[in-house]
């Protein structure tokens, strides 16, 4: 069991002035090496012990990767930009308050003071049995606690499970997808711009990465292209008190409606799976429907046909169903 | 180099998790290292082919095509290479960096593999000799003298193989025990997983964190032993001089050439064949086995006691199957030879 302690182990740190200086770092230490953004889920791990880089690369000094920019397609946002700068700014509030409305619900003001937005979508997972430093599947161990009959379950995965039924706890993350965002990840190898919902590894493919960036390499920016400024959204999350607590459950959705009618959306959850989960067979049914009470509980309904639920976390079935139709109600229904 | 993963267990207990990944590195080492040193040593060193002093036999009534796997055995064969390969790529491959969704093909390939083992074990123990495979005196002899003639010593002559070459029986048994371990384990860590057979239940056998590791590490090392075998099996498959080996395991037949070149008639018996001993020819008269209207003239005059004892056809009455077109013939492997050799099909037709 991990013990708090009050010193963290000693590591060699890096206060790198440019996006490729600290790659080149990063890619010198690998598995070794780690990326201080916000460091909200950083010291956690090395107090725990549980993680203990050799080498840490605070990203605090490099500019280029600070601030919310217009361009030509949209708005890019810098992966350390902070929680409440991305949740005021006024361009962001204006076209995408999507994205917006799930900054502001993030943790604690303290929190999204320092906390970024980068830093947010690669959080590791919140399970307690992996955060706690048992051997499980993630953690490079041979089972999962978690998923045991009798285990304490109840936030966990209902969808997309593999071994590990962890969830991502990120709450921008189905925002991003709602929005279509893109994401520029630099490396050895060169830049490579992944979608915002392929940005997240699935544990049958990666037990032990929440996300595909891998050693050496770094997310340094978030494009949200213009197609869905403007349009009807809708964000909620669903914690078990009103504020500073991880999701159960969140979903978002951006939908064109034209004569009362959706002629297009993108909707996604997160905290039913090890990855926030973007709905294409809700979005399907939704598709070219009127918004109403029926066809909302059916996108619902469709969501949640392929969800195996663990021993306590069966009230998320009828969560996420009921989540999808407040989403289509919140459309004007 | 590591050999195994540990961590601590909920309990603070140092537990086994698993092997190192090292470990499958030094296999493929290991296995590409053997496969290059022994193909620079056949280009370059290897001793000219020995001669075999006791094979002066030769047979008599020998078909042109001579069955070495029958059809039942071949796609036994080519099924479990194929669930073997599957295996050995979803386990190995996202190790080495080439990422996919590998759980659900690796547990399915591992029940086609069970199922294809407890065949040929139900198969080889009642309806084929089973200690047809089984080393015994003639094969360490062989093999010893093989071992002397590799290794230069030019004077060392080497018997003639029964139907399984000692190497063949040698890797049998490497891969059956690697495999065989292979599928206990895998099993058990079948528990651990949701299949389509059951959700996973890590406690159903109450089984403690450190006996799971051994069987995860146990799981592991059968894993990699078994990846550098397949890469030697590969190796010696796809060789040009071994080509007439692969190829019986995919149309079944050898040539008679082949038979009589490098299997001990007394060891592997043909029925319908007759083995000879070459002193028992006249000198002068040649060859009895020169070709199939030789064989059947020197078939019905041959000694059929040759070998020790009668041979499966009875005596003297071997006629030759028509060249090219063997005849009747299944999987199972008919009579005993004098030698205790198990016969072997001739002239199946699958």
């Amino acid at each position: 069991m991990a013990v708090i302690r009050d010193m963290i182990p000693a590591f060699e740190l890096f206060q790198p002035t440019s996006a490729d200086d600290a790659i080149e770092l990063l890619i010198r230490y690998g598995e070794d090496g780690w990326v201080l953004g916000g460091g909200m889920d950083s010291f956690d791990w090395w107090k725990e012990r549980i993680k203990r880089p050799t080498a840490v690369v605070d990203l605090v000094n490099v500019d280029e990767l600070h601030g919310i920019r217009t361009t030509a397609d949209g708005i890019e946002i810098g992966a350390m930009t902070t929680l409440t700068e991305v949740a005021t700014h006024p361009e962001l509030l204006a076209n995408y308050s999507v994205l917006t409305d799930a900054a502001s619900q993030i943790a604690t003001p303290q929190i999204r003071n320092r906390g970024t937005i980068a830093g947010n979508l690669i959080q590791d997972t919140r399970c307690w049995y992996y955060r706690g430093g048992w051997p499980c599947y993630r953690a490079g161990g041979n089972t999962c606690y978690a998923s045991a009959p009798t285990a304490m379950n109840r936030e966990h995965a209902i969808l997309g499970t593999s071994r590990c039924v962890a969830v991502s706890p990120s709450d921008s993350a189905p925002a991003l997808i709602a929005l279509d965002a893109q994401f520029v990840i630099k490396g050895s190898r060169g830049e490579r711009v992944v979608d915002a919902e392929d940005f997240f590894m699935r544990p049958s493919v990666d037990i032990e990465r929440m996300t595909i960036l891998k050693p050496g390499e770094l997310l340094t920016t978030i494009r949200i292209p213009s197609t869905w400024a403007g349009a009807t959204f809708y964000y909620e999350k669903i914690e078990d008190r009103k504020a500073w607590d991880f999701a159960l459950m969140t979903v978002a959705s951006a939908m064109r409606i034209n004569g009362g009618v959706i002629e297009d959306l993108r909707m996604a959850v997160n905290g039913a799976a090890p990855f926030p989960i973007r709905l294409e067979d809700s979005e399907r049914v939704l598709r070219g429907q009127t918004p109403s009470e029926e066809i909302g509980l059916r996108a619902g309904e469709v969501a949640i046909r392929d969800a195996q639920p663990l021993r306590h976390n069966d009230f998320k079935l009828p969560l996420m169903r009921n989540l999808i139709r407040r989403a289509v109600r919140g459309a004007g229904v | 180099m590591e050999l195994w993963r540990r961590a601590a267990n909920p309990w603070g207990q140092e537990v086994l998790i698993g092997i190192s990944w090292d470990l499958m590195w030094a296999a493929v080492f290991a296995g590409l290292a053997f496969t290059l040193a022994h193909a620079v040593w056949a280009k370059w060193l290897a001793p000219a082919a020995s001669t075999d002093a006791s094979g002066g036999s030769s047979v008599a009534g020998l078909p042109a095509q001579i069955l070495r796997h029958a059809l039942s055995e071949r796609v036994f064969h080519w099924v479990m290479s194929a669930a073997m390969l599957v295996l050995l790529v979803t386990a190995f491959a996202p190790v080495m960096g080439i990422q996919f969704p590998w759980v659900t093909i690796h547990w399915i390939a591992g029940l086609v593999l069970t199922a294809t083992i407890a065949y040929h074990i139900v198969h080889a123990t009642f309806w084929q000799d089973f200690w047809a495979m089984w080393v015994n005196g003639a094969d360490i002899k062989a093999g010893v003298a093989e071992l002397s003639h590799m290794l230069g010593r030019n004077g060392t002559e080497v018997p003639k193989a029964a139907k399984y070459p000692i190497d063949h029986k040698m890797f049998h048994h490497g891969a059956a025990v690697s495999g065989l371990v292979a599928i206990v384990t895998g099993i058990f860590m079948m528990l651990r997983i949701d299949t389509w057979l059951g959700a996973a239940n890590p406690y159903l056998l109450n089984i403690s964190d450190s006996s799971w590791g051994v069987v995860y590490v146990v799981h592991g090392i059968s894993g990699v032993a078994l990846f550098g075998l397949i890469i030697t099996h590969i190796y010696f498959a796809i060789r040009p001089d071994k080509w007439w080996i692969t190829k019986s395991m995919i149309y079944g037949f050898i040539g008679r050439d082949k038979y009589e070149e490098n299997f001990d008639p007394a060891r592997w018996v043909i029925p319908g064949a007759e083995p000879q001993q070459e002193e028992l020819v006249p000198a002068g008269v040649g060859s009895p086995v020169g070709g199939v209207d030789d064989a059947a003239a020197s078939a019905g005059g041959g000694d059929p006691a040759a070998g020790g004892g009668d041979g499966p056809a009875g005596g003297g009455d071997a006629t030759p199957v028509v060249e090219d077109a063997p005849a009747g013939g299944d999987d199972e492997e008919s009579g005993e030879s004098s030698s205790g050799e198990r016969t072997s099909e001739a002239g199946g037709l699958d």
